[in-house]
């Protein structure tokens, strides 16, 4: 029987893909295909990154990115969040007389965090922010830079060195009326429990003059968890705090401590009810996001405890 | 640009087709000339730029009483009462106003260790909020702390074991309010006022009140004695509502008052409604064809549907002022609020008043506006709307403006349905109707039921929307609906008319061919200094 010409090819190939095969030939070749090597005696060129903290995101805020956004943010991720997260948005009602450009700072603990977020923040500043996103996760390539910031608007912020790019960047778009999103966390949480607050948001706040908006995410770890591949539906609470401004001669550290302990009230808010939230407000104690100083195993049993119990009641026959 | 006061036009050839409010619609009505005038609200005053702010002043420097921080301790019984559905017209955007104040009050008790906290819905004998309702007014907050151990609720002025009666007013005016308010150490006491008829120890003395203590005051004989209602010094409500709270400030109930007051901002300054607040030769082309997209519209949907479009609206109305601490000080200063607003100077009565009546009025929120609330909405609320004298002269004609449409919601108001078929069929008489029927629904077991589990108006709640027209009844010589339902008109004792040249022929053979006519050009709301 006669074999086909694809099937001979194939073989001869090792069955290896076209793009690894020219992958694989270009490594072997030298200049001028491929870049020059830097003598030792010469400095070498400094050329502007392509990706990293270096990408250039401003596409993404033309009109045309935009509409793309808009239509993934609302025919995608809308109904994705209402399966899988069910979100119970409160607190919308706080930002009534908030005009202008704020600072969004939720809590993290799931990768589901930004879109819900991106759904769940009101109008008129939904569709006219921007997410400030780790430059060493989010903008590797330019595959994934190109996604992030059409899909979510991100922009590369620099979690691993001080640099002033990130914060001069999101500095002129907030100027120029864009609010922002960030996790002042600096990343999803290890264990289920909080991580202490970065000062960017903070900083942002104080040197722009907009008000940072706290918020808090709860049950989303329950979801997509850090290192989980599959996500399981669950209910969430988005709940939006009390503007914040920074107070006079208050420095970003001490800001940023406060819109932590803003969030946190916001969790006992979710946990119990507003007014008992209020009382141990007054009394500075309500409980942290960072969870009880045990050990590890006591912290992860308090972090599933909730978990535990709602899987008990939801189960049937029970 | 401050915002423009109200005003009186004189009608001339050249005034365009002037809005009346039609119910769940409108007509475009034109006005002869030379003798006829329209009076116009003011526009929206500027609301305070920071509402939560102002609300936290108020309650740290109030009027004639401690700050409210120093009246606040642990173990104490603290009460906050708030105005039910009825406040404010229509309903306000989110956040409600009675929210931003319960939660800066509630802020102050949770830092002073208050845990003894009960939420009252003072509404008299008006109907039950529903929890949606009740969420909307004090907010998701508010609510989700309090209503789940039932410390949130609403008034029932028929729980017998829960009312405290107080004594007796000089005239011999029983006081009986709520139990649990009346055995505070403190009742904060959270208002809006709409109207200045609302507010001061009306607040308590007519809010947390049964039967036994409203009987007093809400009756024929005060009502006409009330000229106008709305006119504080003189009106014999009022000094009913005064004396009460006299009463219940020497029994020791101690109130600390918050009063708030809201611009005119009804429709908005942007979107399709916003036609609706605007001066007819003002509206553009922009604002012409919203106007005919919604007329038009309307008149092709079901009346449910469009009582649906209408009871969505929320008005973005802003607070203008907020004032905390003793009643009647606190209350002056509301007042005066209130007439910076909506007092409009007009020179001398006339012949005939026009009105168009809107699709809302105190107690049909997210209901129905029955026969008899259209004659308590004409005759009651928008007659008395007047300081100095009446719009319309001793023996004028009022002609109104709605659908009138023989139609009742049967939840909300039973008795009104038994009030109109049985009552009106045999007397349109106040006094007669007060003599004879009162009693009867007042004491009646299944209305007394539905008041209080289901979302019922109080069996005698009909009685007192026909006496609030009574001062109005005595004083026309006619009213005449216009574009009413023909045999709910008659039923009401009035007269029915296809068009407003009609009713304006008709209204000729009581006031003469050359009568003025005066248009009462509301909503937004506005009161006439007749001088």
């Amino acid at each position: 029987m006669a074999r086909s010409p694809l099937v001979t090819r194939s073989r001869g190939n090792g069955g290896r893909k076209p793009t690894a095969i020219a992958s694989s030939w270009l490594k072997r070749q030298s200049f001028p295909l491929t870049a020059p090597t830097t003598p030792e005696t010469v400095e070498p060129v400094e050329r502007p990154g392509k990706v990293g903290a270096d990408y250039d995101t401003d596409w993404a805020r033309r009109t045309p990115a935009r509409i793309a956004r808009l239509a993934l943010v609302e025919g995608v991720m809308r109904p994705a969040a209402a399966v899988l997260a069910q979100p119970d948005r409160r607190g919308g009602d706080r930002l009534a007389d908030v005009d202008g450009p704020v600072i969004f700072t939720p809590n993290h603990h799931s990768h589901l965090d930004t879109p819900l977020m991106l759904t769940s923040i009101p109008e008129p500043w939904r569709h006219q922010l921007f997410v400030g996103a780790g430059a060493d996760y989010f903008f590797t390539n330019r595959v994934t830079s190109a996604l992030s910031a059409l899909t979510i608007g991100a922009i590369p912020v620099e979690r691993r060195k001080v640099t002033r790019r990130s914060a001069d960047q999101a500095a002129e778009l907030i100027d120029a009326g864009w609010s922002m999103l960030i996790f002042p966390e600096g990343g999803r949480s290890p264990d289920g429990w909080g991580q202490p607050f970065r000062g960017g948001a903070a900083y942002l706040s104080l040197r722009c003059g907009v008000p940072v908006v706290p918020v808090h995410l709860q049950g989303t770890g329950r979801i997509l968890r850090k290192g989980a591949k599959l996500p399981t539906p669950s209910s969430t609470t988005v709940t939006f705090g009390d503007p914040l401004r920074p107070e006079d001669g208050e420095d970003s550290r001490r800001f940023a401590a406060r819109i932590e302990d803003a969030v946190a009230a916001l969790a006992d808010e979710t946990a119990t009810n507003w007014y008992e939230a209020r009382t141990r407000a007054h009394r500075r104690a309500n409980p942290t996001l960072a969870g009880p100083e045990v050990a590890r195993w006591r912290r992860a049993w308090a972090a599933d405890a909730t978990r535990a119990k709602r899987r008990r009641t939801g189960r049937w026959p029970l | 640009m401050n915002p423009r006061p109200g005003f009186v036009l004189e009608v001339d050839k050249s005034t365009p087709p002037i809005l009346f409010h039609h119910g769940e619609g409108f007509r475009l009505e034109r006005l002869p000339a030379g003798r006829s005038r329209v009076i116009y609200a003011g526009e929206p005053l500027k609301a305070l730029k920071d509402p939560d702010g102002a609300i936290r002043d108020a309650l740290e420097h109030p009027v004639d009483k401690e700050p409210l921080r120093a009246l606040l301790f642990p173990g104490m019984k603290l009460t906050i009462a708030f105005d039910d559905i009825s406040l404010p017209l229509p309903q306000m955007r989110r956040p409600d106003i009675r929210q931003r104040v319960i939660e800066a009050v509630l802020d102050l008790a949770a830092e002073a260790g208050v845990d003894d906290v009960h939420l009252i819905a003072a509404l008299a004998l008006h109907r039950r909020m529903t929890e949606s309702e009740l969420r909307h007014a004090v907010g998701d907050r508010v609510y989700d702390a309090f209503a789940p151990d039932g410390l949130l609720y609403n008034f029932d002025a028929e729980d017998r074991d829960n009312l405290a009666f107080l004594g007796e007013t000089e005239k011999g005016e029983e006081v009986e309010i709520s139990k649990r308010a009346a055995e505070s150490d403190l009742v904060v006491y959270v208002n809006i006022n709409l109207v200045s008829m609302d507010g001061g120890h009306k607040s308590t003395a007519t809010g947390l009140a049964s039967y036994r203590s409203l009987r007093h005051h809400h009756n024929v004989h005060t009502m006409q004695h009330s000229n106008s209602f709305m006119d504080q010094e003189h009106s014999a409500l009022h000094s009913a509502n005064w004396r009460m709270g006299k009463v219940i400030r020497d029994a020791g109930v101690k109130v600390f008052q918050i009063e708030t007051t809201v611009n005119n901002n009804v429709f908005g300054t942007e979107g399709p409604m916003s036609v609706l607040q605007k001066r007819e030769w003002e509206w553009t082309a922009r604002d012409r064809a919203s106007f005919l997209a919604m007329s038009k519209g309307l008149k092709h949907m079901p009346s449910k549907a469009k009582r649906s479009v209408f009871n969505g609206w929320r008005a973005p109305m802003g607070m203008t002022g907020v004032h905390a601490g003793e009643i009647e000080a606190v209350h002056r200063l509301t007042t005066a609020d209130v007439y910076r607003q909506q007092l409009v100077p007009v020179e001398g009565q006339t012949d005939i008043l026009t009105m168009g009546l809107p699709y809302i009025c105190p107690y049909n929120v997210n209901s129905v506006m029955n026969p008899i609330l259209v004659m308590c909405l004409g005759l009651g609320y928008f007659f008395n709307m007047y300081k100095g004298r009446p719009l319309v002269r001793e023996g004028g004609v009022l002609i109104m403006s709605h659908p009138t449409p023989w139609e009742f919601h049967p939840v909300h108001h039973p008795s009104y349905i038994d009030f109109f078929e049985q009552v009106l069929a045999e007397t349109t008489d106040p006094v007669e109707i007060e003599k004879t029927f009162e009693q009867g629904f007042a004491e009646d077991e299944w209305y007394r039921h539905l008041y209080r589990t289901s979302y019922a108006y109080h069996g005698v709640h009909p009685f007192y929307m026909w006496y609030w027209g009574s001062h109005a009844l005595k004083h026309l010589g006619a009213t005449i609906i216009v574009g009413g339902d023909t045999r709910a008109v008659r039923r009401l004792g009035f007269k029915p008319a296809s068009t407003l040249q009609d009713a304006l022929e008709m209204a000729s053979d009581v006031v003469g061919r050359d009568a003025t006519i005066t248009h009462f050009h509301n909503p937004p709301i506005l009161m006439a200094d007749v001088s």
